[in-house]
């Protein structure tokens, strides 16, 4: 077993086959997104292979040390340039082949006109653990 | 067994402890293992007495760990005190309780996972749960808690106004995991109600039954309904009535505070059959009567979407307009008075930007959805 980390952009990923904006999609197609995003984390839990997922909001800053006494200092809020994470699923699997096929599905949740959207998402795998058996 | 029966008990027997000479830290530890046992074992054995029961399962338990980490000696002295049963009533115990876990000492987020422990009863692992973080940083959380209050003498009177908070936080949360919070903030509210005699506790429990009243009809199917389209069918009359109850008995009594005045303002929207009914100019008034009483931007913020009702999106607007713009939810205000203006492109527009800043996924979803239904 394996674990990946599944992320989605809202912003610094490259453009996505069905790009509309959700703000313009009908409701029944915005109910159908949401539908398959809640059945694909529920299908991921009954398969044993949902780890976390979690969705993170549009604002936030860099933030750095500035020396002994001194405040932190920020960047932000983030400049419309600067990738920006929107989320994560964590899930753990037998195969990176998996884990890319499951990504794939993600990638597929419909968007307007009920349309795969095709999103780019990027796939990480986590370090393991050192093995015990070594030779 | 009746769990809730069970955690009941939890504050008064825990008063009895500290009363007895025991320190805070270990008392609180030595009643939830008396709970626990209690879990286990009243199915098959159900005691006469279950506080009787509950406070010799404690003592024991709080002994054995005394004996265990000090001397002898101590243990000793502490059984020769045993005896002092002391004149305050388990009302007081309980009572001090609250003040203590909702100590001006402690971080809210601290005095929250107090209170939910040695007051509420609740086990570490459900109010990690209830809050989503892991068992150890939960316990840890406690724990600390538990030593900062370690100093602080039992038999002081407390500052309601906190506990008050406390209670107001707990409720707020709503529910995840297997613990409603909202229902245990309803249960801690109505035991402190019926320990102290003050309009503000009155108001905050009206406030909460009022609100945990529309609770059927807030959401569909994980959606968040509006006041106004929410099914007024599936309010809990039942609730409501209570909770007008309590609070027409605390305002009889002239004191007026933040809670009373919140909770009168639910009490309007309870009270209209239909939500075009409701009576807004009333409810402009006690915005007035909370602004006088907080000074929050929040409730200008709120006062601005009953004048928009009251007195029409224009007027809204202006009222709006006196506010700092990166208040929360001050473009989601904007977007709806813009479009009970006509203007809905605008509402659009805002729409869409409050969904960015929306602070939770439910409120983030509705916008979306407000501001594609305008653009479609």
């Amino acid at each position: 077993m394996a674990k990946y980390l599944l992320l989605k952009h809202y912003r610094g990923a490259p453009a996505p086959v069905n790009n509309v904006p959700m703000d313009q999609w009908s409701q029944d197609e915005i109910t159908a997104h949401i539908q398959y995003m809640n059945d694909f984390a529920d299908k991921l839990r009954s398969t044993g292979e949902f780890v976390d997922g979690q969705a993170l909001a549009q604002e936030g800053a860099w933030v750095r040390y500035d020396g002994e006494g001194r405040p932190p200092v920020t960047d932000g809020p983030f400049a419309e340039t600067k990738d920006l994470i929107a989320g994560w699923m964590i899930i753990d699997t037998d195969s990176y082949e998996r884990a890319l096929e499951l990504a794939g599905e993600l990638s597929a949740a419909p968007g307007k006109d009920g349309k795969p959207i095709h999103e780019w998402l990027e796939i990480r795998p986590f370090y393991g653990n050192a093995p015990t058996i070594t030779e | 067994m009746d769990e809730a029966l069970l955690r009941s008990l939890t504050p008064a027997v825990l008063g009895i402890l500290v009363r007895r000479g025991a320190d805070f830290a270990a008392a609180e530890d030595a009643v939830q293992d008396a709970l626990v046992e209690a879990v286990r074992m009243w199915p098959d054995d159900p005691p006469r007495d279950p506080k009787g029961w509950l406070v010799t399962a404690a003592w024991r338990k709080f002994l054995d760990a005394t004996r265990a980490d000090t001397a002898r000696r101590r243990r000793e002295d502490l059984v020769d005190a045993e005896p002092e049963q002391g004149p305050a009533s388990d009302t007081d115990d309980t009572l001090q309780l609250y003040f203590l876990c909702a100590h001006p000492s402690l971080t809210p987020s601290s005095a929250v996972a107090l209170t939910l422990r040695a007051v509420g009863g609740l086990t570490t692992r459900q109010i990690a749960q209830a809050y989503l973080v892991p068992e150890a940083t939960m316990a840890q959380r406690i724990s600390r808690a538990k030593k900062t209050v370690g100093d602080v003498r039992f038999d002081q009177p407390g500052d309601v106004a906190t506990v008050l908070r406390v209670l107001y936080l707990v409720f707020n949360e709503g529910y995840s995991g297997d613990v409603d919070l909202a229902a245990e903030a309803i249960r801690l509210t109505r035991q402190l109600f019926a320990a102290i005699d003050h309009p503000e506790v009155a108001g905050l429990l009206a406030l909460m039954l009022l609100h945990h009243a529309r609770r059927a009809s807030r959401t569909e199917g994980g959606r968040l309904v509006p006041l106004a389209e929410q099914d007024r069918g599936k309010w809990d009359t039942r609730l409501i009535a209570e909770g007008v109850e309590i609070l027409q008995a605390a305002l009889a009594r002239d004191r007026l505070g933040e809670f009373q005045a919140q909770a009168a303002i639910a009490a309007l929207h309870a009270d209209a059959p239909e939500a075009a009914e409701t009576d807004w100019v009333q409810i402009v008034e006690w915005y007035d009567e909370l602004a006088k009483l907080t000074d929050s931007p929040v409730v200008r913020l709120n006062r601005a979407v009953a004048v928009g009702e009251a007195d029409g999106p224009r007027a809204g607007l202006k009222a709006l307009a006196e506010l700092d713009d990166s208040l929360p939810r001050y473009s989601a205000v904007a977007a709806y008075l813009h479009e009970r203006d006509g203007d809905l492109g605008t509402a659009a527009r805002l729409y869409v930007d409050a969904a960015e800043k929306a602070s939770n996924l439910a409120e983030r979803e509705y916008l979306t959805r407000q501001a594609a239904r305008l653009n479609n």
